[in-house]
């Protein structure tokens, strides 16, 4: 699927091709759990992003934009930040802005907490794909305007 | 304490490794690691969410400086007008350790604190939140202002490195 010129030799290929999968599930883990034990949004978005930018070291760009692209992580940031301000505008309907309304649920369950998850899930996107964008655009431009 | 001390000591070496090294990719790889060191840091002072977030930024940082900055060798002249900058900088030293004397003075001692509102969050966290993780229940539940406008200042952190770094639009 990858051009063999492209990217970092034989040996980082392969060994990323078995962990990238592994990083990019420990960091939902990291964003799923963030309520339970020690991680959150902030964490598990930046180990998302990390996997992104894994591939893009070791297949270079155009692999890495066949999975995710600029266009589409700039609509993830988007989505993340309408996600959670919409769940603190409902909120002002049962008391005030960002107010917990669902129900704690049974503490140590995934399913808990209320709100609490879904603002780290909110968190993670516009994290994760934020920090993508500027590693793009940091590396990038700077490598076309050495070609051109 | 012992230990947060050694790493305390080798996170001083590391920075000044990272003054002093000759070539870039040295001073970047001493700068992560008083990184790391910090992470370390955290974890003994019984933080791990933010062991998590240091040791993951850090990684991050690391790539980005390597990746774009590493070509940039700029020259870093020193010549010229010595005993006026160790003079300024010898003047900027006495003032910060003069009014850090004076703020520094009130603060409770290490590991005591007196703040009542951190023993709230501990002891009504999980009933009023059903979060087993306080720090998860603080930021994002009492504190989720803050959260927003940490978001905020991620967007437009995003916003201002688009503006500075793109190509299109830019003057020869």
């Amino acid at each position: 699927m990858e051009d063999p010129k492209k990217g970092m030799s034989l040996i980082v290929k392969t060994i990323t091709r078995l962990t990238v999968g592994l990083i990019l599930l420990f960091g939902i883990y990291i964003v799923s759990h963030g309520h339970i034990s020690p991680g959150g949004g902030f964490a598990g978005g930046v180990i998302i992003a990390l996997s992104f930018i894994h591939i893009m070291l070791a297949f270079g760009k155009e692999t890495a934009f066949k999975k995710l692209n600029q266009n589409i992580a700039s609509c993830f940031e988007s989505i993340g930040a309408i996600i959670f301000i919409t769940l603190g505008i409902i909120g002002i309907g049962s008391g005030y802005f960002l107010y917990n309304f669902m129900q704690k649920g049974e503490p140590f369950k995934l399913f808990s907490a209320g709100l609490i998850p879904l603002y780290n899930i909110a968190i993670s996107f516009k994290v994760g794909s934020g920090l993508f964008i500027i590693f793009i655009i940091m590396v990038l431009l700077k490598i076309s305007k050495k070609e051109g | 304490m012992l230990d947060l001390q050694i790493i305390l000591v080798f996170m001083i070496i590391g920075a000044l490794i990272a003054v002093k090294a000759k070539d870039l990719l040295s001073s970047v790889i001493a700068v992560g690691t008083v990184g790391l060191g910090l992470s370390l840091a955290f974890l003994i002072l019984k933080a791990p969410d933010l062991a998590i977030a240091q040791l993951v930024v850090e990684i991050l940082c690391i790539i980005i400086l390597i990746r774009a900055t590493i070509r940039k060798d700029l020259p870093f002249s020193t010549s010229g007008r010595w005993f006026f900058n160790t003079f300024i900088t010898f003047v900027f030293i006495f003032i910060f350790l003069i009014f850090g004397y004076f703020c520094l003075r009130d603060l409770p001692s290490f590991g005591n604190p007196v703040m009542k509102i951190a023993h709230t969050f501990l002891s009504q966290g999980l009933k009023q939140t059903g979060t087993t993780n306080l720090v998860s229940a603080v930021v994002l539940d009492y504190r989720a202002y803050d959260t927003l406008g940490e978001a905020t200042i991620l967007f437009t952190a995003v916003m201002g490195v688009i503006a500075v770094m793109r190509s299109i639009g830019r003057k020869k």
